[in-house]
């Protein structure tokens, strides 16, 4: 068996300590370790989005960062969004524009979508499309996807 | 119930009643199930099309440390077992459980072979590499034409071509054959002044859904299974455990979690079985989860074809006859989907004369299953870019020739049955009167193409009940898992029949113990055929709410009524209870009130759809860009307008997937080259316009409000919708799915 490593990190604004595997990825640490299961596994390589968050504020696939590499660092999931009970004006807005179905894939859109508007508070149409294009959704078209993110960046 | 009466809940937006729980993070899906002591498991598959099981040893993966059990075929049936049921010639059975583990051959490359339950997701795969299996390796075949050669590798040397005539004498790669008629085809084609005819292929797609398919099994001490699944029907997971592992229903309970994605894909159980094994040798829970390669290897797509086609219509327009050969590949065992796709791409308009020839053919693939609007997609592609060109030929505007050729009410199908209550003709009108069909669109490497479809909904068995709670809110269950929304849309009905707001009405769906059989969400069939048990629920409610009034007051129950939310009679106005005051008599008066409802609906109700699309092709590279999408569809009643668009925008975009994108991509050998999201290219935002949705509403007379199944219809029209855009575009015709850039390329006479 492998040794562990003790990892210490920022999720979610609170100081967190867990023992991983060296092999373990990030993704897998959240959801079977840490139990924040709000991060999707589309794929595990990279190609859907659905386990994305942000890694001192940057936008990452958490399948394709191990664990280890999140010492001293800080992470954001879905689960920290809202400043709870107040919702995240994103999900506010992904969930009065029907912008989900399934709801597998929102999670991810909801990270990337702040990512994007951290940085870039009015996208036009165009440029919410491009910064998405890493986040796979199999269910809505995509249509109320961009429409909610346009809804939340006029707030 | 009239359909055009003002409703107070139907045909709102309210946010879905589960998007609280998926914006937070907080649903629980099957890939989320956690249990006390559980295990993880893994199912190692065979990389060989079609091979000999010479000999699997697990001894070196049972002795890593960690590993808490393997199966294999043997831990499924023994070799009692095994022969009882092959002299009893159980073939369905047999082939069933080979496709949860193989026992002595493989048919296709990615077949479950052996499984592994252990302490992590890691270890588990480390097991799977220990685990040595010897093949003999035969020869495979992948093409679905090279599967009808008389010197092709056989699947199954028993296999006999199924058809209306007495089963073929010699074994076949063919599962189904069948063949319709109508009228005099020869005698049309002479009567008609142009003729066209192509040949149209496609290939395997899958269904694409986000999350892979997940099952977490307990086996509790008194030998009781419950399975956390990741489907469309618990009741179907429930049957195929109960019916491979052979235990009474009752000791199996199912209970759905969320569903990350389903589209057809999730009708059938790839891994509950299997699950169920892993725990009872393991002795502990185990969740078995596949990935993405998983997914695409073992799980079942949709078919690739070979559709050959013939047209011919008067110089006026009139279609006079058709022919049509379909040739589709149904996966490594027998199937069908041929003869749906002809049904499909024959719906839409009037053929006096015609024959269609159906053969479903097994090839070394994965097992074809359900994927929206089954069989439907490559057939009504075949239909609507040949009506196109056919059009053109004519000199006619594409959506007047097919307002002229349209089926109506009394149309005929191919079958002799009878069209009713249709909006086949009110889509095209709206397509044609839509301001993007005569909007301008300039520019050089441009063209506007046009599609129809016809689909209908399944209706099928559905159970509801609703419970009234003393404060006045009701507890809605049902046995449909919810795919798309319908834990909303169902409530909706209901508490527009209960008087009540959407907030009052709890929407949930139950368990394999606590709700009545109901199928699987499918078919486009669940905000229809569940929702009428809702409405069946809730009426049900107002009657004994209405008998325990009427004990109340001592008055004959007929005297009762309940209108706008309150319970009166009309001879006294002393007697009067809104819905919440005699909720709260009723634990005092005899207990609580359910109301049950377990329906059947038998009614086909037609769909159709007319899809617009302007494209820029470009000359050089050949790729593709959509300028401009409106979708058109007959939804009978929207119950929840925005459920609706997004069925369609979401629907559109796999077809549009299919129409440029998406295929299995195979070597000779059968093994699949693509089995990645890489590789395999789903739709992303940056592919796609805005999908325009227009909502035509003729109303279904086979549901109380008038609703029509949406989900499926809206895969079908873009693949024809496209092509012929391309060919408007570029002047070439597409006979080919996806519509690659090189194969455009290739229809330009570029390359
Ligand atoms: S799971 Fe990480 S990108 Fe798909
Ligand atoms: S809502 Fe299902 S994948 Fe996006």
């Amino acid at each position: 068996m492998t040794k562990k490593t003790l990892v210490s990190a920022t999720i979610n604004g609170e100081e967190t300590e867990f023992l991983c595997e060296p092999q373990q990825s990030l993704l897998e640490v959240l959801r079977d370790g840490l139990g924040l299961t709000g991060t999707k596994e589309g794929c595990n390589d990279g190609n859907c989005g659905a386990c994305s968050v942000l890694l001192d504020g940057r936008l990452v696939n958490s399948c394709l960062v191990l664990a280890v590499e999140i010492e001293g660092r800080s992470v954001v999931t879905v689960e920290g969004l809202a400043e709870w009970p107040r919702l995240h004006p994103l999900q506010k807005a992904f969930a009065e524009n029907d912008a989900l179905q399934c709801g597998f894939c929102t999670p991810g859109m909801l990270i990337a979508s702040k990512a994007l508007l951290d940085r870039n508070p009015h996208p036009t149409e165009a440029e919410i499309r491009a910064w998405l294009a890493g986040n796979l959704c199999r269910c809505t078209g995509y249509d109320k996807i961009v429409r909610a993110v346009q809804a939340a960046s006029g707030e | 119930m009239a359909n055009n009466k003002n409703f107070s809940v139907i045909g709102t937006r309210p946010p879905r009643v589960d998007a609280a729980e998926k914006v937070t993070g907080r649903a629980k899906y099957g890939s989320d199930a956690q249990l006390p002591g559980m295990a993880y498991g893994k199912v190692l598959r065979s990389p060989h099309a079609h091979a000999r099981i010479v000999s699997i040893d697990t001894h070196a993966a049972e002795s890593l440390p960690g590993v808490y059990a393997v199966v294999t075929s043997a831990d499924l049936l023994s070799a009692e077992e095994r022969a009882a049921r092959v002299a009893a010639e159980d073939w369905g059975f047999l082939a069933a459980c080979d496709q949860t583990l193989a026992h002595d051959k493989v048919l296709f490359a990615g077949q479950p072979i052996a499984a592994v339950a252990a302490r992590t997701p890691t270890l588990a795969e480390q097991a799977l590499a220990l685990i040595a299996v010897e093949y003999e390796v035969l020869p495979a075949v992948v093409d679905v034409l090279d599967a009808l050669r008389d010197d092709a590798p056989l699947l199954h040397p028993g296999l006999r071509t199924r058809s209306l005539a007495a089963p073929s004498e010699q074994p076949s790669n063919v599962a189904v054959y069948a063949q319709q008629l109508k009228g005099d085809p020869a005698q049309g084609f002479a009567e008609a002044d142009v003729i066209v005819e192509r040949e149209f292929r496609s290939l395997m797609v899958h269904q694409g859904y986000i999350e892979p398919h997940v099952s977490t099994a307990e086996w509790n001490a008194d030998g009781k299974l419950t399975i956390y699944a990741d489907t469309q029907g618990l009741f179907a997971v429930r049957d195929q455990v109960v019916w491979l592992l052979r235990l009474p229903m009752s000791d199996v309970r199912v209970t759905p979690l969320e569903v990350g994605g389903a589209f057809g894909g999730k009708n059938n159980s790839y891994v509950d079985v299997v699950a169920a094994l892993l725990a009872r040798k393991a002795g502990r829970p185990v969740k078995v989860t596949m990935g993405r390669a998983d997914t695409f290897l073992g799980t079942g797509p949709s078919s690739g074809t070979v559709i050959r086609l013939k047209l011919g219509a008067t110089r006026e327009g009139r279609i006079m006859a058709a022919q049509a050969a379909l040739y589709y590949e149904v996966g490594a065992y027998p199937g069908s989907l041929a003869g749906s796709g002809a049904h499909v791409m024959f719906g839409p308009y009037v053929f006096p004369n015609a024959q269609v020839d159906c053969y479903d053919v097994v090839v070394n693939k994965p097992p074809t299953a359900s994927y929206r609007a089954p069989g439907g997609t490559p057939a009504t592609f075949a239909m609507e870019a040949l009506v196109d060109e056919l059009a053109e030929k004519l000199g006619l505007d594409p959506l007047d020739f097919r307002l002229l050729n349209s089926v109506r009410n009394g149309s005929e199908d191919l079958d002799g049955d009878l069209y009713h209550h249709i909006g086949g003709v009110e889509v095209l009108e709206a397509a044609k009167a839509h301001p993007h069909y005569t909007a301008p669109l300039a520019g050089p490497n441009r063209g506007r193409g046009v599609a129809h479809s016809y689909w209908g909904n399944w209706g099928a068995r559905s159970s509801c009940t609703i419970t009234v709670n003393p404060d006045g809110t009701v507890g809605l269950v049902t046995g449909s898992v919810d795919i798309t929304g319908t834990r909303t849309s169902v409530a909706m009905q209901a508490a527009e029949v209960l008087g009540l707001p959407l907030e009052r009405v709890k929407s949930s769906v139950g368990d394999t113990d606590s709700i009545g059989y109901s199928d699987v969400s499918a078919g486009s069939r669940t905000t229809l055929a569940t929702g009428t048990a809702a409405i069946r629920a809730a009426q049900d409610v107002i009657a004994k709410m209405s008998a325990r009034a009427a004990t109340i007051w001592e008055v004959p129950a007929e005297s009762v009524t309940y209108q706008n939310g309150v319970f009166a009679v009309a001879a006294d106005a002393e007697k009067r209870f809104t819905f919440a005051e005699l909720a709260a008599q009723l634990p005092n008066t005899g207990n609580t009130v359910i109301g049950v409802a377990n329906v059947d609906v038998g009614e086909w109700g037609a769909s159709f759809a007319a899809h617009i699309v302007d494209v820029e092709v470009d000359p050089e590279t050949g790729k593709t860009t959509l300028l401009r999408y409106t979708a058109v569809q007959d939804v009978g009643k929207a119950i929840h307008p925005s459920q609706v668009e997004g069925q369609i925008q979401g629907g559109t975009v796999q077809g549009i997937g299919w129409a440029l994108y998406e295929g299995y991509v195979y070597n000779e050998a059968g093994q699949m080259l693509n089995a990645n999201l890489l590789d395999y290219k789903l739709p992303t935002a940056l592919d796609l316009p805005m999908i325009d949705p227009v909502l035509v509403e003729v109303p279904f007379p086979g549901h109380p409000f008038g609703v029509r199944g949406v989900g499926e219809s809206p895969i079908l029209p873009p693949p024809g919708a496209i092509a012929n855009a391309i060919a408007r575009a570029t002047g070439a015709r597409m006979t080919q799915l996806p519509m690659t850039p090189a194969h455009i390329l290739k229809q330009m006479g570029k390359i």
